[in-house]
């Protein structure tokens, strides 16, 4: 027979707190609370008064002031005038700008690479693991700067473009300059535009809206979502009587017909780069920096992404095709039904912690003069005005931020193309 | 019986294959033009890597290796085109060594034997902990030999004598080790034979060593420190025996930070003033170059690994209030870029510290760098620990370890062997970080390669300090990458 016996109902001991497993944890966290808030405790009142010994003490109120400086590349209006709020505000889109061309680019190159580096081709697979390799060990940094000075130094400056004979001409037809300044590219001008809308008046989180564009935008959604519904009719009958109507050309005229007039009726027209004077006027014009930090970065984080790619697709078992094949799929559909889910749930999750690393990474902008937010608020405006703790804060908030919807965002789809298991 | 004679009554000798199948023919044909697409491919890539190399190689190949500056080798090329290697070799000194006292001002001595030999301990130091192949004896005829060479190179009688007698050592026993093969010396060792040291004690005391070598001083300062270890263990040991391995752990690091906040200065000053024995000071701005790459590299490295790992189990562990400090921790650092970071270590770090206190501008990089590189370590080890099935954790349980024992005898060697790629890739990529401090203005070698473009001399040189330095960093973490296989190779228990 067996007894059930309760456990020692002795008074409590203070040393149960160290011995007894129903405390200790209990202690233990209590203690490193009590030492992490000591250590915290500790570093305020050290900055608290060594900021009195400085005389600045914490506000914010300076981010209202004139920031007092240029800059250059910049997708909203902004002049020196404006206030260092304006300034960070500037440099967070020019940060936001060259991460979503890095990431685009990146991916882009990455999956091209990844897979030639499974072709069977002999060469092509060496050269896609030279070019891998080389990009991966050797400093983005080092690449960042490498780009700026390919663009400098071999490009030719604008006045090479004067004179009867020039030594350099614009590009695809007379459309495109290249020079050591920059990228001029044809913009698209409205000479019977709707205008701008301005939001938020005169505060330092103005912007314009082109109304111009806001109309196209919605036409063209329009036109695509009517050629949903059309398809989906067609869908409908086919699933009826077992033939299917013909309805490219319907479909493709909704969207493209209204979206053609709208822009007739603007009188939407190409505006070219001109050389005027020392430099190139009109057009849009893709600065130095810009393009060498999203060249760099794309092609780096590319590497990395080439390598994940492979990694995916070398993940999924050659049973997987072969079973599909044995279903008797289309090899095209293999890929898009078999291969290509499994091998994503594998290549997300880095995936996404490789964009977070090309969009931190963007914060090197500061070596080529690129103004993006760690130029401007963490750049000028901690040297203007002396603010390191405040600038400092806001510059990491901002980072955080970003980091952390953008891995909350993937996070989400990757919860949605997990493998469901009970 | 029919007629059988048109069958073949002996075997056919065996045919080669047909040459179009076998061979060099045979495998390009198999990988190079099996298809249109593929031959285009081929054909494409084959011209690419002609254009690239035809434009590099007679770049890279040009005779201006002595060239004292710029001009000089637009005399040299006379209107090729051409690197001008010139600049690399009169300044790599520099781009390896920073600003390091080299003897050319007025009153100073060449004091770049230093990182050399702090780079050379380095890897006598490193070689029991990363290589198993490598013997004891090897180990010992190697740092007594590097330490041997280094006093002899010194001058001065003292130190020649020394130097010689260590080489006489190193020579000894390495005359011991090419003179037993290795199954004698099995032998003898199972028969009772006295061993050489464990070499791993050197490993100990070279983070102690390294510093004082680098930056110079006192050497009481870092023996100070060391005895504070030294300490702390006694401390632990005969503690331990009266009241249980708990009151040793807290009585080891009180009496172990007791002796580093109130005492070690005082024996310092006490012993430097009985023997002053020490090496000229080098400020920190006088770093540079790989050396200064190679210092944070390495100790951020070093020191983020142990600090991950707990960092990891603390955020996988129970406790609420750890888990979510661990988990800040860890969230923060990886949300934010290193260049943040570092440019708290150059504006923020001192604010932090109490009033007076100045603190030098490496030491607060390598503070921040480390916990950077914590950061990314504790997730790396944290997908180990969560890869590892929970059969091990049972069966520890099951065994009756405690926390620390399940995690040291079984837990870890598991989980940090499952994620020796994603170490070595943080330990590469830390290694790449270090070139952000140019920024906030230290002289690593990008930093390095603006000052030379500085001079006149120089002004106007990009690609040969740009190729250079990237060929540096390449041959570093290439090979680092190469020892990630290998280890991996090396620890795979699993059948194949």
């Amino acid at each position: 027979m067996t007894t059930m016996t309760d456990p020692h109902q002795g008074s409590f001991r203070l040393s149960m707190l160290i011995y007894d497993s129903r405390y200790r944890s209990m202690t233990i966290q209590i203690v490193a609370l009590i030492g992490f808030l000591t250590l915290i405790g500790w570093l305020i009142s050290n900055t608290a008064q060594n900021l009195i010994t400085l005389g600045k003490e914490p506000s914010f109120g300076f981010m209202l002031e004139p920031a007092g400086y240029d800059i250059n590349q910049r997708l909203l209006d902004y002049d020196s005038q404006d206030s260092h709020l304006r300034a960070a505000l500037i440099g967070l889109l020019n940060t936001l700008l060259v991460a979503v061309m890095g990431c685009l680019a990146a991916t882009v190159i990455g999956v091209v690479v990844g897979v030639l580096r499974l072709s069977k081709n002999w060469i092509v697979s060496r050269l896609m693991a030279v070019y891998v390799e080389g990009f991966r060990n050797v400093p983005v940094l080092l690449w960042i700067v490498f780009a700026m000075a390919i663009l400098i130094e071999t490009l030719p400056p604008p006045n090479a473009f004067r004179g009867e004979n020039p030594e350099a001409t614009m590009k695809l037809g007379e459309t495109v300059a290249v020079t050591n300044r920059g990228i001029y590219i044809p913009e698209p001008l409205f000479s019977r535009g709707i205008g701008d809308a301005h939001v938020f008046g005169d505060t330092s989180l103005r912007f314009d809206v082109s109304l111009d564009l806001i109309a196209l935008a919605s036409v063209f959604i329009a036109g695509l979502l009517i050629s949903g519904l059309i398809n989906r009719r067609a869908n409908a009958t086919q699933n009826a009587t077992g033939v299917r109507p013909t309805v490219w050309y319907w479909r493709l005229a909704v969207v493209v017909l209204p979206t053609a007039i709208l822009l007739w009726v603007l009188g939407c027209h190409m505006g070219y780069p001109e050389l005027k004077g020392f430099n190139f006027k009109g057009g849009t014009h893709m600065r130095n920096s810009l393009i060498a930090l999203w060249a760099a970065l794309s092609l780096y984080t590319a590497a990395f992404i080439a390598e994940i790619v492979r990694a995916g697709i070398l993940a999924v078992s050659k049973g997987q095709t072969e079973a599909a094949n044995a279903l008797g799929i289309r090899p095209n559909k293999t890929m898009s039904l078999v291969v290509l889910p499994q091998a994503l749930r594998v290549i997300i999750p880095p995936l996404i912690s490789n964009y977070l690393n090309l969009t931190k990474n963007s914060s090197l902008a500061i070596a080529v003069g690129y103004m993006d937010i760690t130029g401007t608020l963490g750049g000028i405006t901690l040297n203007q005005t002396g603010r390191e703790l405040e600038t400092l804060l806001m510059l990491m908030l901002c980072y955080l931020i970003i980091s952390l919807t953008i891995s909350g965002v993937m996070n989400w789809y990757n919860e949605s193309v997990k493998l469901k298991e009970r | 019986m029919s007629d059988l004679s048109y069958v073949r009554a002996e075997m056919l000798p065996e045919k080669a294959p047909p040459v179009s199948t076998s061979g060099a023919v045979g495998w390009v044909r198999e990988n190079l033009f099996n298809g249109v697409g593929n031959s285009i491919l081929t054909i494409l890539s084959l011209f690419m890597v002609y254009l690239v190399l035809s434009a590099l190689l007679p770049w890279v190949f040009s005779p201006t290796w002595n060239a004292a500056s710029l001009n000089d080798c637009r005399t040299i090329l006379a209107g090729h085109e051409g690197a001008c290697w010139g600049v690399i070799n009169e300044r790599w000194p520099q781009l390896l060594f920073g600003f390091y006292p080299n003897g050319s001002e007025e009153g100073t001595v060449d004091q770049r034997w230093r990182p050399i030999l702090t780079f050379v301990l380095l890897f006598v130091a490193v070689i029991p902990v990363l290589f198993n192949m490598i013997s004891r004896r090897m180990n010992w005829v190697l740092l007594l030999g590097a330490l041997g060479i280094a006093f002899v190179t010194r001058g001065g009688v003292l130190t020649m004598i020394i130097g010689v007698a260590l080489l006489a050592g190193a020579a000894y026993v390495a005359f011991q080790l090419f003179n037993t093969n290795k199954v004698d010396r099995a032998e003898e060792i199972a028969s009772g034979a006295k061993r050489l040291p464990n070499p791993l004690i050197f490993s100990a005391v070279f983070p102690f060593l390294a510093p004082w070598l680098l930056w110079g001083g006192s050497i009481w300062g870092p023996i100070g420190a060391l005895l504070g270890f030294v300490i702390g263990a006694l401390v632990f040991r005969a503690v331990t025996a009266v009241a249980g391995s708990l009151m040793g752990i807290i009585a080891a690091v009180l009496s172990a930070v007791i002796w580093w906040l109130f005492l070690m200065g005082g024996f310092a000053w006490a012993m430097e003033s009985i023997i002053s024995l020490g090496l000229e000071p080098v400020e920190s701005r006088k770093f540079g170059g790989f050396m200064l790459s190679i210092t944070i590299g390495v100790v951020a490295i070093g020191c983020s690994l142990p600090i991950g790992i707990v960092l990891a189990l603390g955020r996988q562990s129970d406790l609420m209030i750890v888990k979510s400090l661990c988990v800040g921790f860890i969230e923060f650092i990886r949300g934010v870029p290193l260049i943040t970071l570092l440019f708290v270590a150059s504006t923020l770090l001192n604010i932090f510290m109490p009033p007076g206190s100045n603190f030098d501008i490496i030491v607060r990089v390598l503070i921040m760098v480390t916990l950077f590189a914590s950061a990314y370590m504790a997730e790396v080890v944290r997908g180990g620990l969560a890869a590892l099935p929970k059969g091990q954790y049972e069966a520890a349980d099951a065994l009756g370890l405690d926390y620390w024992k399940a995690q040291r005898l079984i837990i870890m060697p598991q989980a940090l062997k499952i994620s020796i790629p994603g170490i070595v890739s943080t330990f590469i990529g830390v290694f790449k970080d270090t070139t952000l401090v140019s920024i906030i203005g230290l002289l690593d070698p990008l930093g390095l390669s603006n000052a030379i473009r500085a001079d006149a001399n120089w002004n106007g040189v990009v690609w040969e300090l740009y190729g250079f330095i990237a060929l540096m960093f390449f041959v570093f973490c290439f090979s680092m990458s190469r020892y990630s296989m290998y280890l991996e190779r090396k620890l795979r228990t699993d059948h194949h």
